[in-house]
C-alpha cells in the first residue's frame, strides 16, 4: 500500500513541508481549520532574515547570524539546529525568490534589505510591510500546483482533534472533524506533522489570529508529547490596543528609522508635536548606543515598562510610548516610508484614525509569540556542528511518527526570538523535515498505516465521537467565553513581562480551579451544523491546560533569561565609584551569572498528567558558542564584558556541555 | 457616546435554508468593530427582545485585514468586518446591518462558500512552475519597477468583495471574476512565470473568461486592498488579443 503523510496546519511551516514532501513523491493530506491561504502567517509584516550580499560585504556571515540568534535567545537554543538554520537561510530566500515572492528590490535589482532587532546588520529581506502575506501566498501557490495534480489533498475547514497511537505508542494517523458537518474522519498516516502555530489566545488578546489557541498543540501534549520551554512567551514592544485584538506595528518600523521616545519630564501632557527635541527622551538610543531602537524585544519591552512606571507613559490608562516615524524625527521622506511600510501605516490609520507620518504613533507591549512548544529531537553532525540531513529523528516529537515544525515547535529561538527569524524557522523546519520523514517511511519496520487493523481507527473515532457529543450536550454553569476572558486576564497579569513567585503560585492554583470549572461548560449551540461554539469551547479547555504548562514552568525557573524576567533573581548591575571596588563587583556579577547558567541552562520539559504538568529538565547543547553576559552594550556594562572575557570565558566553554541536570522538579 | 449598539443580522441556519433577521442590543465599548460585536453576541446570544438564541456564525482569522476571511455586507456595502469600526458605522445609520455576501452560497449565517475563487486560481495556473525546491541558486534579478508593479496584485486576499459587486458575476454566468484575472497577470509579469504566460492567457480566453467582463469598474472601487483590478483586466485583455492573433497566424 502507498504511504501517506498528514500535515496539520497550512501556515508557512505546514505549506513548506507539504510541497517538499510532494516533490519527494510522498502523498500528503493537508488539514487546516481555515483555508490555508488565510493562516496566521499571513499577518507577518517585517521580513525574513538571511545573510545576504550586502551584509557579507560588511563582514557578515552565516556564523554571525547563528551567533546573533543564540545571543538573542540567551543561549537556551540548542545550537546545532540554529546553526543549520542560519546556514540554510540564504538558500531559503533563494527559493522564495524563485517561486515569485515580490520582495522589494534595490536599484540594481537585488533584494532590498532592512535592519531588525538584535543585530547590527541589515539581514532582513521584505515585501513591503506584509511579508508574511507574500511568503504565505508564494508557498500556497506551490501547494495548489500539487493539489491540481492530485498529489496533495486538502482538508480545509477541518479541525485536528488528536493523533492516533498504536499499542506501541507510534503515531498512525489523526482524527479530524469537518467544521461544517461535524463529520469525523480517521486519517491514516505513516507520519503526522504538527504545523499548528502559536498559542497567543491563552492571553485573551494578543497580536495573533483567532485560530492561534494552541488547541492542537495541547492535544498532542495530552496524547503524550512533551511540551518544552512553555514559560518563554514573547511580549512585543509595539502594538495598538483594540477590543478584539492587539494589532502589531512591526519592528520594521524601527528598522526603517522609527524612533521610540517619551517626554523627558514625567507627567508632561503636551501634544507630542509641541515637545521640542531637547525635551524628548529617546531612552533606547541613550541607554543602548550600539543597538539603539533595535535592541531585542524582551529588552525593549522591559525598558518601556520601566519608563512608564517612572510616570512617563504617554497614555493615562496603559503603558504607552511614542514610536515616531514623522519626517521631523527620522529625517526620512514620507514617500520612502509609504513605499516600504505601507501596510502598517494603513493598519494604524484604519484603527486609530491618525496618519503616523503626521503624528507619532502611540504603541504599547502585547503578547506576540511563543518560543516554547512541542519538544522535538535532532541529530547533530559532529563534524559541522549542524544537523545530519535526512535523519528521521529531526523535528520528531518523543512520539515516533509525530513531528512538529514552525511556531508550534520549541527550539530555534531559545529564551527570546529575534525579529524576522520566525518566518525563517518555519520555512526551514518545513523543508528540512521532509527528507527525514522520507527516510522514516522508507525504513519503517512493521506494517504501514494502511495495513493497521481497522479497530485502531474505529476505536479512535468512537472515543472522539463520544467526547464531542458529550461536549455539545454539556449544560454546565460556566460560560466558555467568559472563562476564556478570565484566563486571558489572569495570564496577562501574571505571566508576561515581570514575573513574581508569589503571583505565579497564586496563578498555578487559580489555573487548577479554572481547569475544574472548564469541566462544567455550557454550550449555547447544540446544533450539528457549523457549530463554532463547539470548536471554541473545546479550545478553551485546551488553553487552560497549556496555560498550566506556562505558569508552572515560569514558577519553577528561578532566574532571569530572555523573555522570562523575575526581578527577585536579577543580578544587580555593579556600581561603585572606586575602580577596584567596581572591578570586584563586576567579578561577583560574572560569578553569579556563571552559576546561574550552571543551574539553569536547560530546557524545561512538561509532560501531561490529569493534575497539571510534570516538569523535567534537559541540558542544552551550547557547545559551539559559549554563553556570555547578554548586555547589548548597555551603558555601564563594559566592565562586565571585559571581566567575563578575561576570567570566565574559558570556563564558560564547558557550560554547554555540562549544564547540570536537576532531577524532575515537579510542581 | 451611545450606551448600546443595535445590530440587525440576517441569519440562515443551513445551506439552502430560509434567511431570517434577528436584532441584538449590546453595551457599547470604545474601539468596537464588527468582530467584537459578533464576539459579544457569541458570549451571550440573546436577541434584543430577550430571547435566547444560537450564536451568529461568521468567518474571521487575522482581524487586521490581511487574510480576507471576514467579508460581509455591512450597512449595505461589502467590506471586511475587522476594519469596520462601530463608531464609523453608526455615523452611516443608527442600526448596524450585517448580511452575508450574495454571490456565494451561504453555509450558515454570515459564513459563505468561496471555494470557486480558489478553483479559479487552479484554472489560471496561478503559480510559478519552478523546476525544483533544491538549492539551485538565486532567482532572476528584478527591476524595482517590476517588483512594484507586482506587489499590489500580490496583496489580493481572495476576500470576494470584487465578485460581490461585479454585475457579470451572477447565477446565469460563468464569469471567472476580476480576482483570478489579476492573479494571472501577476504571474505573467514574473520573468519565470512569463515563460508559461500562454497557458494562463488561454485559460482566460474560453467561456467565462476575460471577454465576459462588462467593464463596470465596480471591482476596483470595492477592493479593500486597492488591487489594481481594472488595470490588470486591461493588461490581460490586450495580451489575450495578441495571443489570439499570434495563435491564428502560427496555426
Ligand atoms: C502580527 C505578526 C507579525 C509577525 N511578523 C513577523 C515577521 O515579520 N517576521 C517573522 O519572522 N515572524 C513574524 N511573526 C511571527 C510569524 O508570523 C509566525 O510565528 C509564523 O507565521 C507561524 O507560522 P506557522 O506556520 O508555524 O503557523 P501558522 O501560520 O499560525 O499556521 C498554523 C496553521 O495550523 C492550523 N491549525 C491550528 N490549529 C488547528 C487544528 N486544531 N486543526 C487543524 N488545523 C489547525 C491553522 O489553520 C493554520 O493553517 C509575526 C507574528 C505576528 C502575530
Ligand atoms: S479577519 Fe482577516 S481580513 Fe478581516
Amino acid at each position: 500500500m502507498s504511504q501517506r503523510v498528514v500535515v496539520i496546519g497550512g501556515g508557512l511551516a505546514g505549506l513548506a513541508a507539504s510541497m517538499k514532501l510532494a516533490e519527494e513523491g510522498i502523498a500528503v493530506d493537508l488539514v487546516s481549520m481555515v483555508p490555508v491561504k488565510r493562516s496566521h502567517s499571513v499577518c507577518a509584516q517585517g521580513g525574513i532574515n538571511s545573510t545576504n550580499k550586502f551584509t557579507r560585504a560588511q563582514g557578515d556571515s552565516e556564523q554571525k547570524h547563528f551567533d546573533d540568534t543564540v545571543y538573542g535567545g540567551e543561549f537556551l537554543n540548542n545550537q546545532p539546529m540554529v546553526k543549520e538554520m542560519a546556514y540554510w537561510a540564504p538558500k531559503v530566500v533563494n527559493l522564495l525568490e524563485r517561486i515569485g515572492v515580490p520582495f522589494n528590490r534595490s536599484d540594481e535589482g537585488n533584494l532590498a534589505v532592512r535592519r531588525f532587532g538584535g543585530t547590527l546588520y541589515k539581514r532582513t529581506v521584505y515585501a513591503g510591510a506584509s511579508t508574511g502575506q507574500q511568503l504565505l501566498y508564494g508557498l500556497d501557490e506551490q501547494v495548489r500546483r500539487f493539489e491540481a495534480e492530485g498529489r496533495i489533498s486538502k482538508y480545509e475547514f477541518w479541525e485536528f482533534l488528536g493523533p492516533i497511537l498504536d499499542d506501541q505508542g507510534t503515531c498512525r494517523g489523526a482524527v479530524v472533524q469537518d467544521m461544517f458537518s461535524l463529520e469525523l474522519k480517521a486519517l491514516k498516516a505513516d507520519a503526522v506533522v504538527m504545523a499548528t502555530g502559536g498559542c497567543g489566545l491563552i492571553y485573551g488578546k494578543s497580536t495573533m489570529s483567532m485560530v492561534c489557541t494552541g488547541g492542537a498543540n495541547a492535544r498532542a501534549y495530552k496524547a503524550g508529547a512533551f511540551y518544552a520551554n512553555g514559560e518563554f512567551i514573547q511580549v512585543h514592544p509595539s502594538a495598538i490596543p483594540g477590543q478584539d485584538k492587539l494589532r502589531l506595528i512591526s519592528e520594521g518600523a524601527r528598522g526603517e528609522g522609527g524612533r521610540v521616545w517619551v517626554p523627558r519630564e514625567p507627567g508632561d501632557t503636551r501634544h507630542p508635536g509641541q515637545i521640542p527635541e531637547g525635551e524628548r527622551y529617546y531612552f533606547l538610543e541613550e541607554r543602548y548606543p550600539e543597538y539603539g531602537n533595535l535592541v531585542p524585544r524582551d529588552i525593549a519591552t522591559r525598558e518601556i515598562f520601566a519608563i512608564c512606571k517612572s510616570g512617563r507613559s504617554v497614555d493615562p490608562d496603559t503603558y504607552c510610548v511614542y514610536l515616531d516615524l514623522t519626517e521631523k524625527a527620522t529625517k526620512i521622506k514620507r514617500q520612502v516610508l509609504e513605499h516600504k511600510l505601507g501596510n502598517i501605516l494603513e493598519i494604524y490609520e484604519k484603527f486609530v484614525g491618525v496618519d503616523p507620518l503626521d503624528e507619532p504613533m502611540k504603541i504599547f507591549p502585547a503578547v506576540h509569540y511563543s518560543m516554547g512548544g512541542l519538544w522535538v529531537d535532532y541529530v547533530k553532525d559532529t563534524r559541522t556542528g549542524g544537523l545530519v540531513a535526512g535523519e528521521p529523528a529531526n523535528q520528531r516529537t518523543n512520539i515516533p511518527g509525530l513531528y512538529a515544525i514552525g511556531e508550534c515547535d520549541y527550539q530555534f529561538h531559545g529564551a527570546n526570538r529575534l525579529g524576522a527569524n520566525s518566518l525563517l524557522s518555519c520555512i526551514f523546519s518545513g523543508l528540512f523535515v521532509a527528507p527525514g520523514i522520507k527516510s522514516w517511511l522508507k525504513n519503517m519496520t512493521g506494517t504501514a498505516a494502511a495495513d493497521q487493523p481497522a479497530s485502531l481507527y474505529e476505536g479512535a473515532l468512537a472515543r472522539h465521537r463520544d467526547a464531542y457529543k458529550a461536549l455539545i450536550n454539556s449544560d454546565g454553569d460556566e460560560n466558555p467565553y467568559k472563562l476564556h476572558r478570565e484566563l486571558g486576564e489572569l495570564m496577562t497579569r501574571n505571566c508576561t513581562v515581570v514575573r513574581d513567585n508569589g503571583e505565579l503560585r497564586e496563578t498555578v492554583s487559580q489555573l487548577g480551579e479554572l481547569a475544574e470549572r472548564a469541566t462544567r461548560l455550557k454550550m449555547t449551540d447544540k446544533g450539528n451544523w457549523t457549530n463554532q461554539n463547539l470548536s471554541f469551547t473545546r479550545a478553551v479547555v485546551d488553553m487552560v491546560d497549556l496555560a498550566r504548562v506556562i505558569a508552572a514552568g515560569a514558577l519553577a525557573r528561578d532566574e532571569c533569561r530572555g523573555a522570562h524576567y523575575k526581578p527577585e533573581f536579577e543580578i544587580p548591575a555593579p556600581t561603585a565609584t572606586d575602580k577596584d571596588e567596581l572591578e570586584r563587583k563586576a567579578d561577583q556579577w560574572c560569578q553569579r551569572y556563571y552559576k546561574q547558567n550552571q543551574e539553569w541552562l536547560k530546557t524545561t520539559r512538561a509532560s501531561y498528567t490529569g493534575d497539571g504538568p510534570q516538569l523535567s529538565y534537559e541540558p542544552v547543547d551550547a557547545a559551539e558558542i559559549p554563553p556570555r553576559p547578554r548586555t547589548y552594550g548597555i551603558v555601564g556594562a563594559e566592565i562586565i564584558e571585559r571581566v567575563w572575557r578575561e576570567r570566565y570565558l574559558a570556563k564558560a566553554e564547558t557550560l554547554g556541555h555540562e549544564a547540570e541536570l536537576s532531577a524532575s522538579a515537579g510542581t | 457616546m451611545p450606551e448600546t449598539v443595535t445590530v440587525r443580522v440576517q441569519r440562515q441556519d443551513q445551506r439552502g435554508g430560509r434567511p431570517y433577521t434577528q436584532e441584538f442590543r449590546l453595551p457599547y465599548k470604545p474601539r468596537m468593530n464588527v468582530i467584537s460585536v459578533l464576539q459579544d453576541i457569541a458570549c451571550e446570544p440573546r436577541t434584543a427582545s430577550g430571547e435566547d438564541t444560537t450564536p451568529v456564525a461568521w468567518d474571521c482569522a487575522c482581524l487586521e485585514e490581511v487574510c480576507g476571511a471576514c467579508s460581509m455586507v455591512i450597512n449595505g456595502k461589502v467590506r471586511q468586518a475587522c476594519t469596520a469600526l462601530v463608531d464609523n458605522l453608526l455615523k452611516e445609520q443608527p442600526v448596524i446591518d450585517l448580511r452575508p455576501m450574495t454571490k456565494f452560497p451561504v453555509i450558515r449565517d454570515l459564513v459563505v462558500d468561496r471555494s470557486r475563487m480558489f478553483e479559479a486560481l487552479k484554472q489560471v495556473k496561478a503559480w510559478i512552475p519552478v523546476d525544483t525546491y533544491g538549492d539551485v541558486g538565486e532567482g532572476p534579478m528584478i527591476a524595482p519597477e517590476q517588483a512594484d508593479s507586482r506587489y499590489p496584485k500580490s496583496r489580493c486576499m481572495t476576500c470576494g468583495c470584487c465578485l460581490e459587486v461585479c454585475p457579470q458575476v451572477n447565477e446565469h454566468s460563468d464569469f471567472i471574476g476580476p480576482q483570478a484575472i489579476a492573479q494571472a497577470v501577476l504571474f505573467n509579469e514574473h520573468p519565470t512565470g512569463a515563460m508559461t504566460a500562454a497557458t494562463r492567457l488561454e485559460a482566460l480566453m474560453g467561456p467565462g473568461g476575460i471577454s465576459d467582463c462588462g467593464n463596470s469598474q465596480n471591482c476596483v472601487k470595492a477592493c479593500p486592498k486597492e488591487v489594481p483590478l481594472t488595470e490588470a483586466i486591461a493588461i490581460a485583455g490586450r495580451a489575450t488579443t495578441w495571443h489570439a492573433i499570434k495563435r491564428w497566424f502560427t496555426k
